[in-house]
């Protein structure tokens, strides 16, 4: 009587099943997408090149880069060393501080930039003391790129921590036995066996530093040609009833996303890496 | 820097390799100050601020109204990506058909997009004269400008955290238990609700977590959809802009320090829900 294998439904069912699936991804996912490309090209290849190649994008997409370009690295370098010191060593607190490191994830982005306004603002603790030496934070490029670290600071960390714990310290004990000292060690035994994880987690740091809105947003002060990054300048441009402007600008912003994925999705399958349901 | 070593020696299990001092000294102080310090301001303008400013602000009438909203999309978000996360991650383990890597990689779209990109894509399409928009407003639905409109945003940000934690344990899970119950007779429908259902069931709540926490304090999807009137569809991270728009430092914290009170209350709530569970089963 039953035509399929014990422990699996019918075709009719899997068809149905998948079929819904499909559905819901194609109206949540895919049709968003598509629309982003589809507006900005609504009225031709002009007013697309237009909008990307004018001053204030510009300046929009050079910012976006030198903050990237900051923070992703600073980043990268906590991330090596909180790993390397949770995972190569065994000390009280341990995961206190692995819960402390997860923390940014937990905290609203408006947050994020709000404590940051409440630290180095006019009215903030230190802001007395910063205008009275001339140092501008907030409302400046030097805020956006404090925001996008606190944003982006579990990125990299928490790709390597399991990787590095499953990998143990066999490796490195060996070469230290061989003479090698701690920097040769770490650059030639670690290093490559946790460079394409170390890859993947930059490379999704890199995704949310590029694209941060609400954090960026409260500490920007919104400067055109000056603090505005380019998700800003959509908010700007789509305010402003320029819909082709902001979807243009969107839609690099969309590009950058869909070559993270790729590049998510070859690591995953050459590499065999997880992508874990943190970020 | 021997006195050092020592002392650390004393203090953590001994090991071979170096760089401990250096490694743990300096991923503790970068952490305190863009983590930590920076965090604590929050708690410590909230000090100052009196009891009762604290309270006039941060529970006024237009401020719960905010919170209600907030907290309300995001758990009738989270709950749609549990069923169909669940879903989504039952078809990408279990099925074969073709592009199914094209639409794992999509799945991963959320964690990639920046918000902003998805709050304007998703008002265009649901806008009374967007794309899905436009066959919904006849029949009295409206989305964008509503509430709908803001859990709409909720799911699309949501949707990978339910996923990418079922997705492993489903894989995981062994075929013989499956077949073991179809053995003893039970249909599919009851091996489901019985067998599979109870050993997903954790990565399903945490998964259901990490999307609320995430729609909780989403800001820059909602906005756009959202319409932003005040007491209709003005969201708690959207009254805190205001507030420092209009240089109310006070009435920011206030708000933000309930909004991060309550979802860690909530977080604490279902870790501990969860632990309980686990006690029970032994496991």
């Amino acid at each position: 009587m039953r035509r399929h294998a014990p422990g699996t439904e019918s075709r009719t069912a899997q068809v149905l099943l998948i079929g819904l699936a499909l559905t819901f991804l194609a109206f949540f996912l895919m049709l968003p997408l598509v629309a982003v490309f589809s507006e900005a090209l609504k009225q031709g290849i002009r007013p697309f090149l237009d909008a990307v190649t004018n001053p204030d994008a510009f300046s929009a997409i050079r910012l976006t880069l030198i903050i990237a370009a900051i923070s992703v690295p600073l980043n990268m370098v906590f991330g090596l060393a909180a790993s390397w010191a949770i995972t190569k060593f065994s000390f009280p607190g341990k995961n206190l501080l692995l819960t402390l490191i997860d923390l940014p994830f937990s905290v609203s982005p408006v947050v994020s930039g709000l404590i940051f306004v409440l630290l180095f603002g006019a009215q903030g603790l230190l802001g007395p003391w910063l205008s009275a030496h001339g140092v501008k934070i907030i409302f400046a490029v030097p805020g956006i790129i404090l925001a996008t670290v606190f944003i982006t600071f579990p990125f990299v960390a928490r790709e390597l921590i399991p990787l590095m714990m499953e990998q143990g310290k066999d490796d490195e004990e060996a070469a230290l036995s061989l003479g090698a000292n701690g920097w040769q060690t770490f650059w030639h035994v670690t290093l490559p066996n946790i460079r394409w994880g170390l890859l993947y987690g930059v490379l999704l740091c890199n995704a949310r530093a590029m694209g941060e809105f609400g954090a960026v947003s409260v500490v920007s002060g919104h400067i055109r040609g000056e603090t505005n990054t380019m998700p800003l300048h959509v908010e700007i441009l789509y305010n402003e009833y320029d819909f082709v402007g902001a979807f243009a600008v969107a839609s690099l912003l969309a590009a950058l996303a869909l070559v993270t994925l790729v590049l998510k999705s070859v690591l995953e399958w050459r590499f065999d890496l997880h992508s874990g349901a943190s970020h | 820097m021997p006195s050092m070593t020592t002392r650390k020696a004393s203090w953590r299990a001994p090991s071979v390799l170096p760089g401990f001092g250096l490694t743990f000294g300096f991923s503790l102080a970068w952490l305190s100050l863009i983590v930590l310090i920076p965090l604590s301001t929050l708690f410590l303008k909230s000090a100052g601020m009196g009891w009762h400013a604290f309270v006039d602000v941060g529970f006024s009438s237009r401020a719960l109204t905010a919170y209600r909203l907030s907290f309300g999309t995001a758990i009738a978000a989270a709950f749609v990506n549990a069923v169909f996360g669940l879903l989504v991650a039952w078809v990408l383990v279990r099925y074969e058909f073709p592009g199914k890597r094209v639409v794992s990689a999509l799945v991963d779209l959320p964690f990639a997009l920046p918000t902003a990109v998805a709050g304007i894509a998703l008002t265009a399409l649901y806008a009374p004269s967007g794309w899905v928009g436009q066959y919904l407003d006849p029949l009295g639905i409206k989305v964008a400008f509503t509430p709908i409109g803001i859990t709409v945003a909720l799911i699309f940000i949501g949707l990978p955290f339910v996923v990418r934690s079922v997705e492993p344990v489903l894989a995981d899970l062994g075929k013989d238990v499956e077949e073991a119950a179809a053995t003893l007779g039970a249909n599919r429908a009851q091996t489901f609700a019985r067998v599979i259902f109870p050993a997903i069931l954790p990565a399903l709540f945490t998964g259901f977590a990490l999307a609320f926490a995430r729609g909780v304090g989403e800001y820059g999807s909602v906005i756009f959809i959202s319409g932003n009137m005040p007491g209709r569809t003005e969201i708690a991270p959207l009254l805190i802009v205001t507030q420092l728009e209009q240089y109310n430092y006070d009435g920011a914290t206030a708000i933000a320090m309930v909004m991060m009170l309550v979802s860690f209350a909530v977080l604490f709530t279902l870790n501990a829900l969860q632990s309980i569970r686990r006690r029970r089963l032994g496991a």
